[in-house]
């Protein structure tokens, strides 16, 4: 740490961390929410306006102003590069054009669940329309049912490749340019081999992200996608086939009916996600403040108990609660659901001392007796087992680096070793582990092992006619996504939750996240 | 009033007092740590075979019957299931830490040291992505995965692809979550990166011969988090590898035990040898390695 960093660790310790969060949330809505609609997104317009206007112009420019192996690069791919002698680079893209046209036109089919035939290319567009056919024996054209989820995959697939032939495209005519300007300027356009090497040095970049970058688009932001679309389809349970518990069956665009579905409580699931959503949204706010805060401050508290000075067996001690960390969640945490169970060793135990007579349902598992109240303050408290160490690891190197002069500056002002705590340690701490209070924030909205493993979402709540709902009293947004996704195969339920999940992580986000030191100097700070 | 003169010993005395409060807060919080830990190892080594125990400390002690038992046991019509789950484990465990902690450490590189057009564009769509829920995406991935046949598979001599699938998904998802490395990678200084260049250093040769041997703690923090994750993991693994159970992963195989389709209350103890068996490598290499482990933490929180 720098001298300036620790005056402004000083300086910043007595506003808490909770009126800055609470006056960055007032600012969200009154300045940056007006701010994004008043400036931000005419701003955005204009500059995607001028974007539109400078690259058409400059597009006619290369056309215009280029050779004729530019010009005819337009149209087949590389062929500049050929007209100026690099011709592995031109076969290259020229490969990639009749690569690309080749799928298009051909329509290369992929065998679906139930032996149907689906096509990647331009038939995949048409099929966006989920217009699939039903199964059919008729003598004459007999054909097993379209599957909606393939369709719908591979025509995102296609929109996918299509974005890809425009890329390389633009890719070619540049690099077509670029040899005509290095002959302009009297310099020889670059070898094959001069552009690989360019890999390891200027375009080093590019190398090394792309592979991330493929797959972040095929395995991240392609199924994302998938889902947001899902959540516009009638894809539940009852558009699916129980043939072997493959779905197989069709599904089709249906608009905002799902979610005004959630608004109106119309049908099934309307019902559901009416009676449920502010509840587990409640509960889920509640559980990520309650498990943020205490493990936080759990924390510190047992990092400072550590490393307390002449303590011996540090190591000893601090190996029995990194256990937590290191033991893979579902032993540790089924290890704790059993021991609760209601034959389990605490409830024997609790009956051998006579303290009760009935078994205690701790974590809402029971047919009978269950307690919201406890169930969720037992998961409160079993996380904090689970998450104190990882806290305790943490503070323990912050400690260390916290500058020793200022506690001998205030030793020989006679300062208390209590003050010196609340006045030079925690607000140190606290001013470091903002970033990580945050992420750690999300990460308990979206905590799903915790839940799932220990309570598996109980006590179930039912509704007036005696029928139980998915989501339970202690399930999270994400706990409720799975049950509705993977158990249940209401698929559009599922991603309409998913997608409210997002939009309320994401401004929790975009609130704190924008304001951090970390994300304003990340450029600054190195 | 404390008198000038008593002020010392008075103030040592505290100090004493407070040393053995710690002492004890420590001790009860530890017991309270492992408590849950120790009973698993010992139902583990329980005599009696069989169900969840009422008591605490088994009535009788067997040794080694139930590791017997788990290696020997056909479970979900898999002959040694428990070994082959272990060794699929080993497997996807392996890929993955390879592939993932070349594909962090190269995006953090990149984003850390090198400037380019859309660095920007890139680091704000990763964050975007990483706020959906990772559900919504797993189903996608699993239709994905099975259409090209590295999902789903249940016929016995095809399966394998599902562990193939299994390490692609996990590492294709890993180079997005490259902050922490960055986050170390920022605190190298830059005039290092610069003077290489001066030197006529590419860039790969600044990546290779100066950042990389400086970068052993985040190096080992990554591999290590990537080594581990297939062990901790069972969502994903469970949706993807579906209803193969000679390919499970050993923690699928293990909950599948005591929750799956055929649970067995009576397998408890098996269940708890397995978690003995999977706990002790995994633990003695997280305790080795702890010290890289706590730099990577504190590098990510500071950072964020």
């Amino acid at each position: 740490m720098s001298e300036n960093k620790t005056t402004e660790t000083i300086e910043i310790k007595n506003t808490s961390i909770f009126v800055r969060f609470g006056k960055a949330f007032i600012k969200f809505f009154t300045k940056s929410i007006p701010n994004f609609f008043t400036k931000k997104l005419p701003n955005f317009f204009v500059k995607l306006g001028m974007g539109i206007k400078n690259g058409t112009i400059n597009f006619f420019k290369t056309f215009i102003e280029g050779s004729v192996g530019t010009k005819l690069s337009h149209l087949i791919f590389g062929a500049g590069n050929i007209y100026r002698g690099q011709i592995i680079k031109g076969l290259l893209f020229l490969a990639c054009q009749v690569g690309l046209i080749l799928i298009f036109v051909l329509n290369p089919t992929v065998t679906g669940p139930n032996g149907i035939q689906v096509p990647i290319g331009f038939k995949a567009l048409l099929n966006l329309a989920l217009q699939g056919r039903e199964a059919s024996d008729d003598p004459f054209d007999p054909h097993p049912a379209d599957s909606s989820q393939l369709m719908l995959l591979f025509g995102l697939l296609t929109i996918g490749l299509l974005f890809l032939y425009i890329f390389i495209w633009r890719l070619s005519i540049k690099s077509s340019a670029q040899s005509d300007k290095d002959i302009k300027e009297g310099r020889k356009p670059t070898t094959f081999l001069q552009d690989l090497q360019a890999l390891i040095d200027g375009k080093f970049h590019v190398l090394m992200i792309t592979p991330t970058f493929i797959a972040a688009i095929v395995f991240t932001l392609l199924p994302t996608i998938y889902m947001i679309c899902i959540a516009f389809t009638t894809y539940n349970l009852t558009t699916m086939t129980p043939d072997e518990g493959t779905p197989t069956s069709l599904f089709h665009w249906n608009g905002f009916e799902n979610f005004g579905a959630m608004f109106s409580g119309e049908g099934r699931l309307g019902r559901e996600i009416n009676a449920r959503f502010f509840p587990v949204l409640g509960w889920t706010i509640l559980w990520a403040i309650f498990a943020t805060v205490t493990c936080y401050f759990g924390g510190i508290l047992l990092a400072l108990l550590i490393n307390k000075k002449g303590l011996k067996g540090k190591k000893v001690y601090r190996t029995m609660f990194v256990l937590t960390i290191a033991l893979p969640q579902f032993i540790s945490l089924l290890a704790v659901r059993f021991l609760l169970s209601a034959e389990g060793p605490v409830n024997t135990l609790l009956k051998n001392l006579g303290w009760i007579t009935e078994s205690i349902s701790f974590l809402g598992l029971e047919t009978s007796g269950n307690n919201v109240a406890l169930a969720r303050t037992m998961i409160i408290l079993i996380n904090m087992w689970i998450g104190i160490p990882y806290t305790m690891l943490m503070t323990s190197g912050i400690l260390m680096n916290i500058p020793t002069d200022l506690y001998e500056a205030a030793k020989v002002d006679g300062t208390s070793q209590l003050k010196m705590f609340f006045k030079i340690t925690l607000p140190y701490i606290v001013f470091v582990t903002t970033p990580y209070l945050i992420s750690s924030f999300i990460g308990n909205i979206n905590s799903f092992n915790t839940i799932f493993l220990l309570s598996g979402g109980g006590p179930t709540v039912k509704d007036a006619a005696g029928m139980a709902y998915t989501a339970g009293d202690t399930d999270l947004l994400v706990t409720w996504l799975y049950k509705l996704t993977i158990d249940k195969g209401d698929y559009n339920t599922g991603a309409v939750i998913g997608i409210l999940t997002f939009l309320f992580t994401s401004t929790i986000t975009l609130i704190t996240y924008r304001n951090s030191k970390a994300y304003k100097e990340e450029d600054t700070f190195q | 009033m404390i008198k000038p003169t008593n002020k010392y010993s008075s103030q040592s005395r505290n100090e004493k007092a407070s040393l053995i409060l710690s002492y004890v807060a420590l001790t009860i919080l530890s017991l309270l740590w492992i408590i849950p830990i120790l009973w698993v190892v010992l139902n583990a080594f329980r005599q009696d075979a069989g169900i969840v125990s009422k008591d605490f400390f088994p009535e009788t002690f067997g040794g080694v019957i139930n590791f017997k038992l788990l290696f020997t046991e056909t479970y979900y019509g898999v002959d040694h299931a428990f070994l082959r789950w272990m060794l699929n484990t080993l497997i996807v465990a392996v890929f993955d830490c390879v592939f993932s902690t070349f594909l962090i450490l190269s995006v953090a590189y990149c984003m850390s040291k090198l400037r380019f057009k859309l660095r920007k564009a890139f680091m704000n769509l990763t964050m975007i992505i990483g706020l959906f829920p990772g559900f919504m995406s797993m189903i996608a991935i699993y239709y994905l995965l099975k259409s090209i046949g590295l999902a789903g598979n249940t016929a016995r001599d095809t399966s394998w692809l599902n562990l193939v699938g299994l390490i692609l998904a996990y590492s294709a998802g890993a180079g997005m979550g490259y902050q922490i490395a960055k986050g170390f990678f920022d605190v190298i200084p830059s005039s290092l990166v610069e003077s290489a260049k001066l030197d006529g250093c590419t860039n790969f040769k600044i990546f290779w011969k100066i950042i990389l041997p400086l970068s052993k703690p985040i190096i080992i923090y990554t591999a290590l988090m990537s080594f581990t994750g297939p062990w901790m993991d069972f969502i994903f693994a469970k949706v993807i590898i579906g209803n193969a159970p000679e390919m499970w992963t050993v923690s699928v195989g293990l909950y599948s035990l005591m929750f799956g389709s055929q649970p067995k209350q009576e397998l408890f103890t098996q269940f708890a040898a397995g978690c003995v068996i999977v706990g002790i490598p995994i633990v003695s290499l997280f305790m080795a390695l702890q010290n890289y482990y706590v730099e990577g933490v504190t590098a990510g929180a500071v950072k964020g």
